[in-house]
């Protein structure tokens, strides 16, 4: 029994202290002994193998390959008016008295169906759906048996994630929390020196790569000359909490968020003591204009970092970027656009926190294969002149849409718990009736 | 998600629906899975909150007829049989619909099938006849607020004219047909789905 006990302990020892010569000091000091690339080029040609294993099975089944393309219908997207022409050619046009025919709903009736089958906005609040498998079940239409050597690899990857990947990475996650809160409470003590600014980022910086690592996190930075400077605000589009363990293992930023209580609320307290974050109590939230001063005042002192903002307020799928809420926009200040893709080979990222909370969804990371994700600064971006809050933030969206190969789309992300709003269907109404009357003049008749 | 579509819905069953509304293997599993997706209760079945949370579909004029379309019978709930029977409708005709079907009962997306479903949009109190005053209801759903009472009223008058033959001054399914016999419902009233 002793001797069990020694040898616990001996592993256990043995285990810390990989852990802190082979990541935990690396990330300390931001190099890497590539291991992590050593996992990737495995992993990469694993799934390549998987990937032709199955198409050759799919091969023989001519209808099961056709189906690997994601859509489910074809929509013509011609505009209302050009539709209608085509409904009436058949008819004369009414001179007097307005212009119907019953087959006008044919329409309103084939768009309404079309959104049944296949909807612009509901779908980016799943999961996006895989052409080929990756040897995750969650993330595959449907697990079949294929092949044995197919499902020994299957089975082998179970006990690699979960046996070997998911306690290391725990494991990181926790030492790197605790330092975060340990760190940035010591380096809070400090005078406001120079050497504190120096050393907050540091310590925050160092948390985050140990963080990312906890993730398997590959992250390709592109264009970094565009890196955000001090007095600006960052915005990116928003997949998942993770969004912001990427962007800092690259830099600092200065977060903008409620307070929250539990896990989230002792680091939040912690971090905003080495380094200014502006945080709002969940009342102060409502007020537009103290939320505006606030950030307007932290934007104006230049030692401070730059802001980290999601403006779309809600976590996409990673297929598409939706609304940009005005309020990040109206303060004036340079905005630099970050377009952040993750690779859905590796793991899925995106955070459906309507069916998933933190927790297990943070576990399921932990338990994905690795975490591959491009970043790319853009290109500092101002308000033009004439151009108002809303034009902007459409402007600095469909950048990074354009940037991050995502689907540039106007819908609101708060559709996602909320309801559409009335107006959009009174446009539809309006725009109909013009056709009707020929003219917008008829309302005054 | 998707792997549990595929469970649920078993093979006989798909055989059967694909009897039923001609949709292909892979179309049918696909169809599943958005309708459980689009299922929030969990439950197997679709309500009319489940559709109107399609912001798409709560922005159409005519959404709430459409979603109407789904509950033949005034229930509330939708299976996924039904769900799919209702979207047949909007298949496009295929030349070996015509010829297989001919013997059996006519499909679900022949024409007159389809200008049945759109007559239906129109008639709200299912009396097999668009009167008056349900014409003027659903032309105000379309148009909104933007056109006055005189001249919706004109416009459905003169509609009713033209269509009604034998003086009710209402439309029945029969002159419904004969004022569309111009117009190209096969095209209109069809999806193109995928394979």
């Amino acid at each position: 029994m002793e001797e069990f006990w020694t040898l616990a302990l001996w592993a256990l020892k043995v285990w810390l202290y990989l852990i802190v010569g082979l990541i935990m000091v690396p990330a300390m000091f931001g190099f890497s002994l590539g291991i992590s690339e050593t996992y990737m080029t495995i992993l990469v040609n694993t799934l390549e193998w998987a990937t032709l294993k199955i198409q050759k099975v799919y091969a023989e089944d001519r209808a099961l390959k056709a189906s690997s393309s994601n859509g489910l219908i074809q929509r013509d997207d011609g505009s209302m008016e050009k539709e209608f022409e085509e409904l009436r050619c058949s008819r004369l046009k009414q001179p007097v008295g307005g212009d119907f025919t019953l087959s006008d709903s044919f329409y309103f009736t084939r768009r309404g169906i079309e959104s049944i089958v296949e909807d612009e906005v509901t779908q980016r609040f799943s999961s996006e759906e895989l052409v080929l498998w990756n040897l995750l079940t969650r993330t595959n239409n449907d697990f079949q048996f294929i092949s044995l050597r197919l499902t020994l690899v299957y089975s082998l990857g179970i006990v690699v994630r979960y046996c070997i990947l998911a306690p290391l990475r725990i494991t990181l996650a926790c030492i790197g929390l605790t330092w975060l809160v340990i760190g940035t409470s010591a380096v809070g003590f400090l005078p406001n020196w120079r050497m504190k600014f120096w050393l907050s980022e540091w310590v925050h910086v160092m948390c985050y790569r140990i963080c990312a690592r906890g993730l398997s996190a590959t992250i390709r930075y592109h264009n970094r000359e565009n890196k955000p400077q001090k007095g600006g605000i960052c915005v990116a589009n928003h997949t998942s909490p993770i969004d912001i363990v990427i962007l800092c293992n690259d830099g600092c930023y200065a977060m903008v968020g409620q307070i929250h209580g539990g896990l989230m609320g002792v680091l939040q307290r912690a971090m905003v003591r080495s380094c200014p974050h502006v945080w709002f109590e969940r009342a102060e939230m409502k007020d537009r204009h103290l939320v505006t001063k606030r950030l307007k005042d932290h934007v104006n002192d230049k030692t401070k970092l730059p802001i980290l903002i999601f403006p779309e307020g809600t976590c996409v799928n990673n297929t598409s970027v939706m609304m940009f809420k005005k309020g990040s926009f109206e303060i004036g200040a340079t905005i630099y656009p970050v377009a952040i893709k993750y690779d859905p080979k590796f793991g899925d990222a995106f955070w459906n926190s309507s069916k998933y909370s933190m927790v297990s969804y943070l576990l399921r990371m932990m338990t994905s294969w690795a975490l591959v994700c491009n970043v790319w600064y853009l290109p500092a971006m101002h308000q033009q002149e004439g151009e108002d809050a809303v034009q902007f933030a459409n402007r600095v969206k469909s950048v990074i849409a354009h940037q991050g190969g995502l689907v540039d789309l106007q819908w609101d992300g708060g559709l996602k718990r909320a309801k559409v709003k009335e107006s959009f269907k009174e446009e539809q109404q309006k725009q109909y009736s013009s056709m009707v009357v020929g003219d917008d003049s008829s309302s005054s008749d | 998600m998707g792997s549990r579509a595929s469970t649920l819905l078993r093979e006989e069953e798909i055989e059967e629906i694909k009897k039923e509304t001609g949709f292909s293997h892979s179309q049918i599993t696909r169809l599943y899975s958005r309708f459980t997706s689009l299922d929030k209760g969990e439950n197997g079945t679709l309500s009319r909150e489940d559709f109107q949370r399609i912001p798409e579909l709560a922005i159409n004029p005519l959404g709430d007829r459409i979603i109407n379309a789904f509950f033949p019978e005034a229930e509330d709930q939708v299976n996924f049989r039904g769900f799919m029977r209702t979207l047949a409708h909007f298949r496009p005709i295929e030349d070996n619909d015509k010829s297989k079907n001919v013997a059996v009962s006519e499909p679900l997306n022949s024409r007159t099938n389809k200008l049945l479903f759109a007559f239906r949009l129109y008639d709200l109190d299912r009396d097999d006849k668009i009167s008056r005053d349900e014409l003027l209801q659903v032309l105000r759903m379309m148009v909104g607020v933007n056109i006055s009472d005189e001249q919706l009223g004109s416009i459905a008058d003169r509609t009713i004219q033209e269509a009604d033959t034998n003086g009710d001054n209402s439309i029945s399914f029969s002159e419904f047909i004969k004022v569309l016999e111009k117009v190209d419902v096969e095209q209109k009233m069809s999806i193109r789905f995928l394979h």
